[in-house]
């Protein structure tokens, strides 16, 4: 008895010991849903945990853990990282929500970031980008770029975050093309290089001389690329290696500004639970160029609009818009809140097709 | 909802591009599992061999260079299985893990300097007259010369496990490795030959991926297809020609399903995306009512002095 007491105490002092001296440096974690090699979504979380890493040099630690899967798995990821004396985390999927509320619970003194989600805790911030103001340039593009008039979408999950892009690039694509169709298919995966090319190519053999991403690898792309007369779009990188065609422009997440200024706030004990949610105006999404495959005179209306939604004068969703169902959603000249935004699960009119629930 | 929007050739054709990947895997695996070594490896091989090929492709510009280095690098990989089950008689559900996770994580660092970059095509068979004729010609003459080698080679293993001594030979070391031993057969130089042979076609499917399906080299890029192969191989009861039926069914209905969602089809989307599973999962076990099982000495190691 009396020496297994010494050892859960010596034990303990040594943990206590180690903590002490990890409190030293900051220790970062980032849980990733792909590799950091897709080229596209995890590759820019993985350029902001570089900048965290540039930013702070020996002070700061970071850690991450690739291609975990969305749901218990990550929550043992996440539990682990808090163990290892991780000071933040960013979970960076909106499938991490849960979790994140949960272990969070178990780890009141480390700090979570929730990337695109909407539940919040005192140790809980989320953070998301307007990637719709984005989707609304790529929208003003495909309408006037596509020749059949078809668009086709290959959407990830039938989530807010992906639900809000389809019909920010819808209602833009209409404005200048009312004879526009969309064409959505549902992936049911953020990265399957396999699968999200055969999505691209169903839709292109349906079509669509326009492919919107909303999946995370570049496959889509070369599926785009192998088909001919066919333009995409970059989605969370640029992936300008696809440029001048089929990639036309490209919506870039930039998130290392926002992982720098949090990493510094939990060093100058300054951290507190907020919902960020910037937009092109604040930088953290990013309009890649746009090539010479597009006319110059588009180029410019693409332009200016990315201008109006930086500086405010403009909102993507500004009605008259109504939903799907013909039912008024925004009079004209209202702009929509945050609040539905946020949580958006229907289609605007126009839009064939339902959302699976 | 519109279904002239699907062209049936263009479906039928790009269906048989979806399965090629999963047939090479699991046939491989089927031969590997009949000779009584289970490799977990197949996820791991692939990648490899996705790499392996795309790497040689792009550098020597040659992309039958490419599929012959991918099989390469796919029977050059699984000799660490070898190594490991055969040799130091390890578990083969552990080792076969340990050619996943290691088959993964040494294909993205092989990778890094190939991200983004376009591979040579490889051109599609040309029969004058044949690839010409409507309907039939794009579907059956039409495809990469690699598709036509998966179906070859599950006529090849057919045969060869159903009429050849080489295959009695091979199914007698899967069944009970200690009669074959004692009949004077060299039970783990047959098993390594398998597994090799299993290594080379998965290795080729991974190619298949990242020089034909998709093309490009991104890491993980198999996602999961290797697992899908092995599960085949057990569905199809270790019959090559139900082996071939699944992979077709599997990719087949991935595709239609794919199709069907952006013609707008009025099924819930989420059954859609399950269909591929379900389906190839009731008709092989449809399929699998006869009595045929797993080969006796399947995944236990074997040692002459035991």
């Amino acid at each position: 008895m009396k020496l297994t007491t010494l050892l859960t105490s010596a034990a303990m002092a040594l943990g206590l010991a180690t903590t002490a001296m990890a409190a030293d440096k900051t220790k970062v974690g980032f849980v990733y849903v792909g590799p950091v090699g897709d080229g596209g979504w995890t590759y820019e979380h993985d350029q902001g945990r570089k900048a965290v890493v540039e930013a702070f040099g020996d002070k700061v630690e970071t850690v991450y853990v690739e291609n975990v899967a969305e749901g218990p798995d990550s929550e043992r990821v996440m539990t682990q990282m808090a163990l290892e004396g991780a000071d933040l985390i960013f979970t960076t999927s909106f499938g991490y929500m849960d979790p994140t509320i949960n272990v969070a619970k178990k780890f009141p003194n480390v700090r979570f970031e929730h990337a695109t989600g909407y539940k919040t805790a005192p140790n809980v911030s989320t953070y998301s980008a307007r990637f719709y103001e984005g989707r609304a340039v790529q929208g003003t593009i495909a309408g006037h770029m596509t020749e059949s008039n078809i668009v086709g979408y290959i959407g990830s999950f039938p989530i807010p975050e992906v639900v809000r892009g389809i019909n920010s690039a819808y209602i833009h694509a209409k404005k200048v093309n009312p004879d526009v169709q969309f064409k959505i298919v549902w992936a049911f995966t953020w990265f399957d290089p396999a699968k999200e090319a055969d999505a691209a190519k169903v839709l292109i053999e349906q079509g669509a001389d326009v492919i919107l991403q909303h999946t995370d690898s570049t496959a889509p792309q070369a599926a785009a690329q192998t088909a001919g007369n066919v333009i995409t779009f970059g989605q969370a990188s640029d992936m300008s290696e696809y440029g001048p065609k089929p990639r036309v422009s490209s919506i870039i997440d930039n998130w290392g500004p926002y992982y720098v200024a949090r990493t510094q706030a939990v060093m100058d004990g300054t951290w507190e639970s907020v919902m960020t949610w910037d937009g092109i105006g604040a930088g953290m999404v990013g309009i890649g160029d746009i090539s010479d495959a597009v006319p110059a005179e588009v180029k410019a209306e693409a332009i200016a609009l990315q201008a109006s939604l930086a500086d405010g004068s403009y909102h993507a969703f500004t009605g008259p818009i109504s939903k799907q169902d013909g039912s008024a959603w925004l009079a004209d000249g209202e702009t929509a809140d945050d609040g539905t935004l946020a949580g958006m699960n229907f289609f605007v009119e126009g839009i064939e097709g339902e959302i699976p629930q | 909802m519109d279904l002239s929007a699907i062209n049936p050739v263009l479906l039928i054709a790009s269906l048989m591009v979806a399965a090629t990947p999963i047939l090479l895997a699991a046939i491989g695996e089927l031969v590997v599992e009949k000779a009584g070594v289970l490799n977990l490896g197949v996820e791991g091989m692939m990648i490899i061999g996705a790499i392996g090929g795309f790497a040689i492709t792009v550098e020597t510009g040659s992309p039958w260079l490419g599929f012959i280095a991918s099989a390469a690098c796919g029977a050059v990989f699984s000799l660490l299985f070898v190594l490991l089950t055969q040799v130091a008689q390890a578990n083969q559900v552990a080792s076969g893990l340990a050619l996943t996770l290691f088959g993964l994580g040494l294909s993205a660092l092989l990778g890094q300097s190939y991200v983004g970059i376009k591979p040579p095509q490889m051109g599609k068979l040309e029969i004058p007259f044949l690839s010409d004729l409507p309907v039939i010609g794009p579907i059956l003459f039409g495809h990469d010369p690699i598709l036509y080698i998966g179906i070859a080679l599950t006529a090849g293993v057919w045969a060869l496990l159903k009429y050849s001594r080489v295959g009695l030979v091979l199914r007698a070391v899967g069944e009970n490795h200690d009669a074959a031993h004692a009949l004077g057969y060299k039970v783990v130089r047959i098993r390594i030959l398998a597994i090799m042979f299993g290594g080379a076609c998965a290795g080729l499917g991974g190619a298949y991926i990242s020089l034909i399906r998709v093309p490009q080299w991104t890491e993980g890029m198999t996602a999961g297809v290797g697992w899908i192969a092995l599960a085949l191989v057990v569905f199809s009861s270790w019959k090559p020609w139900r082996a071939l039926l699944g992979a077709y069914l599997f990719g087949g209905i991935t595709v239609v399903q794919l199709n069907l969602q952006a013609a707008g089809v009025a099924i819930p989307v989420e059954y859609l995306a399950m269909s591929p599973y379900v389906i190839t999962i009731i008709v092989l076990v449809i399929l699998s009512a006869d009595k045929s099982s797993a080969p006796a000495a399947l995944g236990r190691n074997f040692h002459a002095s035991r």
